[in-house]
């Protein structure tokens, strides 16, 4: 590769050649203030250039599969809220699925789109997190903080359904806890109206920004091939030019009665990767509308008393209800003996949940496939040769997040 | 080609080769195929190189102390992202051997997903490049996702647990 190709592929005007072949290691992270989570990257540099780099995970490993095996199948949410933090309830509804897929439930229309309705909230949530702060990590901090009033409305949003907002644990097995309230439609419908106006201007500020694309196009790029050899998903391969997303390849909750696009890239770099989540936020506000205008009627939960929790004051009236209760909470119902897969399109791509259940009150087997895990094993080869600040973009465009890193 | 008759070709193929020691469709619509763990190398190759399985998407272990001589299995999924068909395997390992082929010479995605299976249930990946802890400590000297390390500490007395198993 000539010098120019470098300069050209990596976007920095930086000889090649080494000044006097001096190698130092530096130690970026476990806590760095660039890196917006806890990971540690021994890196080897020459210069600014990083030669070689090696990840070090599983800071904030806190075991949740093992958990899962003593807990029963309701109590499981949770620890799933914290696996991808910036968009729970995703990851909430993804387990809920796998469950209902496991004893073989069948939603309601109604579950189904409030469902896309929250989880396309959290997907705009979550991307609005990693787009900010790239913009943030090139040195532009006004659009991070509108942005994150934004995201601050979708988590008054978030409250409104089920009281929390960061680790929501929202949703049961079997639907919601309850419908969406008015108040709920009143806020989403002002969000919905104030959102892409001030998105809008958020993405002006940046999108084709000369200062900004000259510092992210071409900076930590993968191929196609590459990248799909890695197993990524979600917006990172979307921006390598693959466009595979499980909500199309494997609709889930009613995913096929939505038209929506799914934007893709060409280079797989930083700037192609910023590009595919501001466009898929706006897909999402597409699927949202659509989510709203064709709300069906009917029931918010299935009819599978004895996996859906009862309401709390038929548990204190009624005895079928109060039984059932006491059963799913003590885990005393029948669960199949199977085991199956499943996953949704989290913000950061596939989430799959492989469970295997032998019948018991936990289940035998669970294993979160994380795509966070998966994909930042090719950091270092997307990283090798570049600059560190560059380094530092690639990581916060990847969307790295630690509790899904460590599970 | 509909995604159920190049399913039927995939069978077929792995079965031509002598690949499959069982295969299950099960209830839920999905592929099990019980593969020879000396054999799973070659299977991903010929997966990968003639029927274009290129995205592995999972790969884990699990811990069954009682089944004998198949106390270990790996499970990985693989899939066809154009055919958009998924398919399961397994291999069972018996505790005293324990080992499996790295499949990272076809998907580097592979390499942190054994690191992990090996972390957690010790199952020995040959060929791997750089076999190691993941996420346990480096000094750990045990496989903490094996069923006979109990959540909880066994010898607590101040939690009864006779009616509801806990």
């Amino acid at each position: 590769m000539s010098e120019l190709e470098v300069n050209k592929k990596y976007n920095v005007q930086v000889s090649t050649e080494t000044i006097d072949g001096e190698i130092a290691t530096l130690n970026l992270g476990p806590t760095h203030p660039a890196t917006h989570g806890i990971f540690q990257n021994v890196l080897k540099v020459d210069g600014e250039r990083i030669l070689h780099a090696e990840q070090t995970v599983g800071y904030i490993h806190r075991a949740f599969e093992k958990l899962a095996e003593r807990r029963p199948y309701n109590q499981i949410t949770p620890i799933t809220d914290r696996l991808n933090y910036c968009s729970s309830p995703i990851n909430n509804m993804g387990w809920h699925m796998t469950v209902e897929k496991l004893i073989g439930a069948e939603m309601p229309k109604r579950v189904d789109y409030m469902r896309v309705i929250v989880m396309e909230l959290s997907r705009i949530a979550d991307h609005l997190v990693c787009n900010s702060v790239i913009g943030v990590d090139t040195g532009a901090l006004t659009g991070f903080t509108y942005m994150f009033q934004e995201r601050e409305k979708i988590y008054d949003i978030f409250e409104e359904i089920c009281g929390a907002r960061l680790t929501t644990n929202v949703g049961r097995i079997g639907g919601f806890d309850r419908d969406f309230s008015p108040e709920f439609f009143s806020k989403l419908n002002t969000f919905l109206k104030e959102f892409p106006k001030n998105f809008d201007e958020f993405g002006s500020l940046l999108e084709r920004n000369r200062i900004f694309m000259d510092r992210t196009i071409g900076a930590g790029p993968i191929s196609a091939e590459r990248a799909l050899n890695y197993s990524f998903a979600g917006p990172n391969l979307r921006a390598a030019g693959v466009d595979y997303d499980v909500r199309v390849m494997k609709p889930y909750s009613s995913y096929q009665d939505f038209d929506f696009n799914i934007p893709v890239g060409t280079e797989g770099d930083t700037y192609d990767r910023f590009m595919v989540r501001q466009q898929e936020i706006r897909e999402s506000l597409k699927i949202i509308h659509q989510a709203l205008d064709n709300m069906p009627s009917g029931d918010y939960h299935a009819d599978i008393p004895s996996f859906y929790l009862p309401p709390k004051e038929e548990v204190y009236r009624s005895m079928e209800a109060l039984i059932y209760h006491f059963k799913i909470v003590m885990g005393e119902t029948p669960i199949p003996v199977g085991e199956v897969y499943h996953s949704v399109e989290g913000g950061n791509g596939e989430l799959g949940y492989y469970l295997v259940s032998d019948g018991g009150r936990n289940p035998y087997r669970l294993h979160f496939r994380r795509p966070c895990f998966i994909y930042y094993q090719a950091y270092p080869e997307m990283i090798k040769g570049s600059l560190l600040s560059d380094a530092i973009l690639t990581m916060s465009s990847m969307n790295v997040i630690a509790g899904e890193l460590d599970a | 080609m509909s995604t159920s008759s190049f399913l039927d070709k995939t069978i077929d193929g792995l079965n031509s080769k002598g690949f499959i020691l069982e295969y299950i469709l099960d209830s839920y619509n999905e592929h099990n195929i019980v593969i020879d763990a000396n054999k799973a190398l070659e299977v991903v190759k010929y997966l990968n190189s003639e029927l274009g399985y290129n995205f592995l998407v999972d790969l884990t272990g699990s811990h069954y102390p009682d089944k004998e001589n198949q106390e270990y299995q790996v499970v990985f999924h693989i899939q066809n992202l154009v055919e958009n068909t998924r398919l399961r395997f397994k291999s069972n390992l018996s505790k005293d051997q324990m080992e499996f082929p790295s499949l990272t010479p076809v998907f580097s995605a592979s390499n942190w997903m054994e690191r992990e299976t090996f972390d957690f249930f010790g199952i020995q990946f040959t060929g791997h490049p750089e076999l190691r802890r993941i996420l346990n400590v480096d000094d750990m000297d045990y496989h903490p996702m094996r069923k006979e390390y109990a959540l909880e500490d066994e010898t607590r007395r101040d939690k009864n647990d006779t009616f509801f198993g806990r």
